[in-house]
């Protein structure tokens, strides 16, 4: 007898999204979605607002990375107020900016791997519930619960010495930022006392990477052969090919590391990418055009950017992605469960960057805003902690937006989420009659290593207890079973 | 000027005859709390916000000139209460989003909304349909969060000229109104400013320059409003 399961909301992700899974007569995988079941419309609310209230409005998309929205909507600002497209900018415009971002990516990769991942490694993906969360983290592991939540804190100091709070600041406006740094701030964090500056966000950096390495060698059945399948990659990167995460050109590769976006100018990025929609999501599905629909799908965020990369320009992290790149001989990774390992090679980096970032004098003095030739249309891309983010406005002769498109990382990982749920559901669910909890955990486990944020994607706010139904052909409910969230 | 004595809170203060009670307030360090009032402008108490007892009724301290041996009593718990609930009022019939606002730190009526402790209105949001008006060079008006204070319109381009604000509409259906080609013919960045700082709220906005000044070192993001007045009370 056929049965459809679902499992709604997924637990442990940002956002509120569902999962059915269609098994045929012989208990098979015939079809399994990820559907996200939010709404909000942001692109539509914000026309008719002034153009410069856009990066305060759209960062209330997410609580999680509000800066990466708060940064994007600026930049295409940049554009509009005629600061150039990237490059434009003051240095202690831009500096700060890259500071603030910097911040953001490393407490919001700190958050996933820690607070949401780390439990399906520390417990195991069939461990019991009732601790396999982070209150059972921090009762069984009560050093690597501190760590994680005074790394995320540094992270979110940074986030309020640049943006003014460290939730849904102010700090980019149009053509720069609002304030400095003051010597306080910097000291604190460069020697503040002990955990709270750099260096030892740095050592904890590394200690974070040990870890996952450790943990890596002694599973490696399901850090590299569960949801693995290949894609293609796109990212920002600088344009001499290294990772940057706050500027750079649009690059994507194959399967096979081969290009299929050159490095194109972001200001373009309509004419090599469209959005599909489905009638089962409020998430588009977005593809590369010069592919087309069926195959032109990609992923986005630390996987994806490790591929597309050249080297990272810090050293630590240098040395990490080497290592990363060697495991697959240099090929584009398509495991799934390396997107962990991307992520904390990711947190070194953000951390080498800040401490950069800390010691150049450009961020304590110097012009803030810089403004040309105003112009009616702008797109701002940047890498948020989830991968690629697009925002595109228009205005008119007012100053008010006619038009916003947005394009989050999560939206641009949607395909991919849908192939890691087949992935896992095919590997554990394949010709099982009776569904527990750790088959329902694995297909979690597999949206979750992508960190994905629906509310940001469908621009969507939820809470998520998990309940999965088993129903025959005949839609009727055969077994059911609920979790909180 | 003649020199009278006037009770405040139990306390015998001299005051200038003539002058009005929230002057005197003001200039002895008690804070009476106004939203239609705004210094160098004729007071004409339509918010109620500075509602007292003086001598045993109640009467709007910004109109009420002192007059010999007043009593006066300004921070009683009903007018507490009476003050708080016009601040509920005011938001619950416009539409007030603090958290994109850019005169959010610097708006008097938030400012009095974290006075008043307001967390959540007694009253249903009314949610209007308003719009926003912004087809001159320098200055938009936000109609959603106006509430028709007057003190735009009350502030003259001269003593004896009208302004550049009107009022159009009659009841439920009045708004502020400008003419925008004098606006960008007699507006440059000084009078967008002032325009800006007379409105109590965001419904005045000079174009182009939102949120330069960071959170921490907007008006109120230190000290609450009236703290500056509590300061220079005379002991």
């Amino acid at each position: 007898m056929s049965k459809k399961i679902t499992i709604e909301p997924v637990t442990r992700v940002e956002g509120h999204g569902k999962v059915t899974i269609h098994l045929d007569d012989n208990n098979q995988v015939a079809q399994s979605r990820l559907h996200i079941v939010e709404f909000r419309g942001f692109e539509r609310f914000v026309q008719g607002r002034p153009y410069w209230e856009a990066p305060v409005l759209v960062q209330r998309l997410c609580g999680i990375c509000p800066v990466s929205h708060h940064l994007a909507a600026a930049k295409a600002l940049d554009v509009i107020v005629g600061a150039g497209t990237g490059d434009g900018l003051t240095p202690t415009g831009e500096k700060m900016r890259r500071l603030m971002h910097y911040g953001q990516i490393f407490q919001s990769h700190v958050l996933h791997f820690f607070h949401l991942a780390s439990p399906d490694l520390l417990f195991g993906v069939d461990g019991d519930p009732a601790i396999r969360n982070v209150v059972g983290i921090a009762m069984k592991h009560k050093d690597l619960a501190v760590q994680a939540v005074m790394m995320r804190k540094f992270g979110q100091e940074i986030i309020k010495a640049t943006a003014g709070k460290k939730v849904h600041g102010t700090g980019a406006i149009p053509g720069g930022i609002n304030k400095h740094l003051s010597q306080e701030e910097k000291d604190s964090f460069l020697n503040g006392d002990d955990p709270m500056n750099i260096d030892k966000m740095i050592e904890w950096s590394l200690g974070a990477l040990e870890f996952f390495k450790g943990y890596h060698a002694k599973n490696k059945d399901l850090i590299d052969e569960f949801a693995a399948f290949p894609s293609n990659h796109v990212s920002l990167v600088r344009k001499d090919g290294a990772m940057d995460l706050y500027h750079g050109v649009l690059r994507g590769i194959d399967h096979e590391g081969k290009k299929v976006l050159n490095d194109v100018d972001t200001q373009d990025y309509l004419d090599y990418i469209d959005e599909e929609v489905r009638s089962w999501s409020y998430m588009k599905f977005p593809y590369l055009k010069s592919i087309g629909k069926k195959d032109g799908w990609y992923r986005v965020g630390p996987l994806a950017r490790m591929n597309t990369a050249d080297f990272i320009p810090t050293p630590l992290a240098q040395k990490e992605f080497e290592q990363f790149k060697a495991y697959t001989k240099g090929k584009p990774n398509g495991m799934s469960m390396h997107m962990h390992w991307a992520r904390l090679i990711e947190i070194l980096h953000s951390a080498e960057m800040m401490k950069e970032l800390l010691n150049d004098p450009d961020l304590m003095s110097g012009e803030k805003v810089v403004k040309g030739t105003k112009g009616r249309e702008g797109v701002g891309l940047l890498e948020a902690p989830r991968g690629t983010l697009f925002h595109h406005y228009k205005i008119d002769d007012n100053d008010q937006i006619s038009m916003a498109n947005l394009i989050v990382s999560t939206t641009n990982n949607n395909i991919p989420m849908n192939a890691a749920v087949e992935s896992a559901a095919k590997q554990f669910m394949n010709g099982q009659d009776k569904i527990t909890e750790p088959m329902m955990n694995a297909v979690e486990v597999a949206i979750r290593a992508y960190d994905p944020c629906l509310s940001c994607a469908t621009h969507a706010l939820g809470k998520m207890p998990l309940e999965v139904k088993i129903v025959d052909k005949n839609e009727k409910v055969i077994d059911r079973k609920m979790k909180n969230g | 000027m003649d020199k009278i004595l006037v009770r405040i809170n139990g306390k015998d203060y001299s005051a200038e005859a003539g002058k009005m009670v929230l002057d005197i307030a003001t200039e002895n360090g008690i804070y009476i709390p106004t939203l239609c009032h705004y210094e160098g402008i004729k007071p004409q108490g339509s918010c109620r916000m500075c509602t007292c007892m003086i001598d045993g009724r109640k009467m709007t301290a910004c109109t009420t000139p002192v007059t010999h041996r007043m009593v006066i009593e300004t921070q009683t718990k009903e007018l507490e209460e009476i003050r708080s609930t016009i601040v509920e009022l005011l938001f619950a019939e416009g539409n007030h989003f603090c958290p994109a606002c850019e005169r959010s730190g610097n708006c008097e009526l938030q400012a009095l909304a974290y006075r008043y402790k307001m967390m959540v209105p007694q009253f249903p949001f009314e949610f209007p349909n308003k719009q926003l008006d912004a087809k001159n060079s320098k200055i938009l008006i936000d109609h959603n969060r106006c509430i028709l204070c007057k003190r735009c319109i009350r502030r003259k381009k001269e003593p004896e000229n009208p302004t550049w604000f009107v009022f159009k509409g009659r009841g439920y259906k009045t708004q502020i109104a400008v003419d925008h080609e004098m606006i960008d013919k007699e507006f440059d960045d000084e009078l967008a400013q002032k325009a800006m700082d007379t409105c109590p709220v965001g419904a005045i906005i000079r174009k182009e320059k939102g949120y330069d000044v960071p959170i921490g070192e907007r008006k109120y993001d230190k000290d609450p409003i009236g703290s500056n007045i509590e300061k220079g009370a005379k002991l």
